[in-house]
């Protein structure tokens, strides 16, 4: 059996995930840090983004930006492949934002009192004291929201970006054989349960790291 | 006097199903042998046809009416009145290119009326009903370009199409240099096009032209067919009464005039053949492309 376009597909769907995951991150923790800030349009802001983003389908995310921005007054046409990555960043965002709201949140107030009182401000003291502590203590449920990203991206196969599931679907059509969704979906796994074996060995890491200081 | 003629309405009110139901099974082919998928179909009342609901000629859920119509529809609305003595017993539902045959395989549909072209790939894992309608593949352009003229004219351009579809083979074949895109429905392409991220859409002319007919004002049909598109129903393997009862009914329609009356209602503009399409579409591929 010809897997070619199987493994171009895979391709598609692992350069997907990473930039989406890249940008998530970046935009998930401004937004994080937003939610939490004491400045209330900023908060209520990020709080608005937050439920929007967590509330809605991402298939509608996908096809707004496809179909919606280039007939809006915005006029924005991107790709195919780009409209794959910024629909996936925008709404994973929104959970990565979450996260890292629940990671601050859990550190104790002194940490940002005390960093006050040493002449930081409010930006500089998230930016040095509390985020590197809270990214040390959030790898886990990053790694969920990742994981899910991963499994998210076969959504771009509706908006004709050739990743694993629209490959899938396009060697299926061909040979009427719908078992290549099961080779599709092992392939699937190949990516997700070593990547959330990663996550947990980065996990025991950073706890070892932390223990030894 | 007041009581015999409410008794009298009431005997008429009993009598009037019995005599609707004597008349609705009147027609139709005779209750096939049980255990066969026809009988079943009988017994159920209805067949369930997939058939497409984005293309304007031949199967298209029409938004102002919310009702199907096109080439197909009224095709699978004779044929359920052939064999099954009432219109109503066609039970529609969508089944989009890449759907067509599973949804018969899997049992989902029991006849699948869809633009389906017929050919030896597909003969091997469905049955094809006699052959309906002879469709060929061309490009559809926004009405301002002037850059493509047909076929020759797309290598490096970009290309939408359907999964599932011949046409996604055909043009990969015929213009090996074009990009492909695909998306599940026809109008999605479109849809691709208008936004630009496609610079023409592909599959059969009579596909495309629904689109022309629906915005004369933003699209073309250039450069005539350049395949051969048989169009049958498809069937399940293994189901020779049905089968044979669908295509009863299609020669019927053939010979009775049906079949260019539902042609001239949809495609109009677009000359009926003298002669309906040959029986087996085998014999079809050995005809010659009418465009460029």
């Amino acid at each position: 059996m010809d897997l070619t376009l199987l493994w171009q597909g895979l391709l598609v769907t692992l350069q997907l995930s990473l930039l989406s995951i890249v940008l998530s991150l970046v935009i998930g923790t401004v937004i994080g840090v937003m939610r939490v800030a004491p400045l209330a349009p900023v908060a209520v802001f990020a709080e608005g983004y937050i439920t929007f983003f967590r509330n809605i389908p991402l298939l509608i995310v996908l096809f707004f930006i496809l179909n919606g921005l280039p007939a809006s007054p915005i006029g924005l046409r991107l790709s195919f492949f780009e409209t794959a990555v910024a629909g996936l960043s925008v709404y994973t965002a929104a959970y990565v934002a979450e996260v890292v709201r629940a990671g601050l949140q859990s550190l104790s107030r002194g940490q940002l009192e005390a960093a006050r009182s040493l002449g930081m401000s409010w930006v500089t003291a998230m930016r040095f004291v509390l985020l590197p502590q809270t990214f040390a203590a959030i790898i886990p449920p990053l790694g969920s929201v990742f994981i899910a990203l991963t499994k998210n991206t076969s959504l771009a196969s509706a908006i004709a970006v050739p990743e694993l599931l629209y490959q899938s679907r396009v060697v299926e059509a061909r040979t009427f054989n719908p078992n290549i969704l099961l080779i599709a979906g092992a392939m699937y796994l190949a990516i997700t349960i070593p990547a959330g074996a990663a996550v947990n060995l980065l996990e025991s890491r950073m706890s070892l790291a932390r223990t030894r200081r | 006097m007041r009581r015999g003629l409410l008794l009298l309405a009431v005997a008429a009110l009993t009598l009037l199903p019995a005599c609707a139901a004597r008349t609705g099974s009147s027609g139709g082919v005779p209750r096939a042998a049980e255990g066969t998928s026809l009988r079943r179909i009988q017994d159920r009342g209805k067949i369930a046809i997939g058939v497409k609901y984005d293309i304007p000629t031949f199967g298209y859920l029409n938004p102002r009416t919310n009702t199907l119509e096109g080439f197909d529809i009224d095709l699978g609305k004779a044929i359920a009145r052939e064999v099954f003595g009432s219109e109503s017993a066609a039970d529609f539902k969508q089944a989009v290119s890449a759907d067509r045959i599973p949804f018969l395989n899997t049992g989902q549909v029991d006849l699948v009326l869809s633009t389906m072209t017929a050919n030896e790939e597909r003969a091997q894992q469905i049955d094809f009903t006699d052959t309906y309608y002879v469709a060929g593949q061309s490009l559809l352009v926004k009405k301002d370009d002037a850059a493509i003229g047909g076929i020759r004219d797309i290598a490096g351009k970009t290309v939408c199409s359907v999964s599932g579809s011949t046409s996604e083979r055909n043009i990969r074949e015929k213009a090996p240099q074009a990009q492909v895109v695909l998306f599940g429905t026809y109008s999605e392409c479109v849809q691709a096009m208008d936004t630009g991220r496609a610079e023409a859409v592909t599959t059969d002319d009579i596909i495309l032209l629904g689109f022309v007919k629906d915005s004369p004002d933003r699209y073309k049909v250039v450069g005539g067919q350049f395949t051969i598109e048989p169009y049958a129903g498809g069937i399940a393997k293994n189901n020779p009464e049905l089968l044979a009862a669908v295509n009863d009914a299609i020669k019927k329609l053939k010979s009775s005039g049906e079949w260019k009356r539902i042609y001239e209602k949809h495609l109009p503009g677009v000359p009926v053949p003298s002669n309906p399409p040959p029986v087996a579409w085998q014999d079809v591929y050995r005809m010659q492309p009418t465009g460029a």
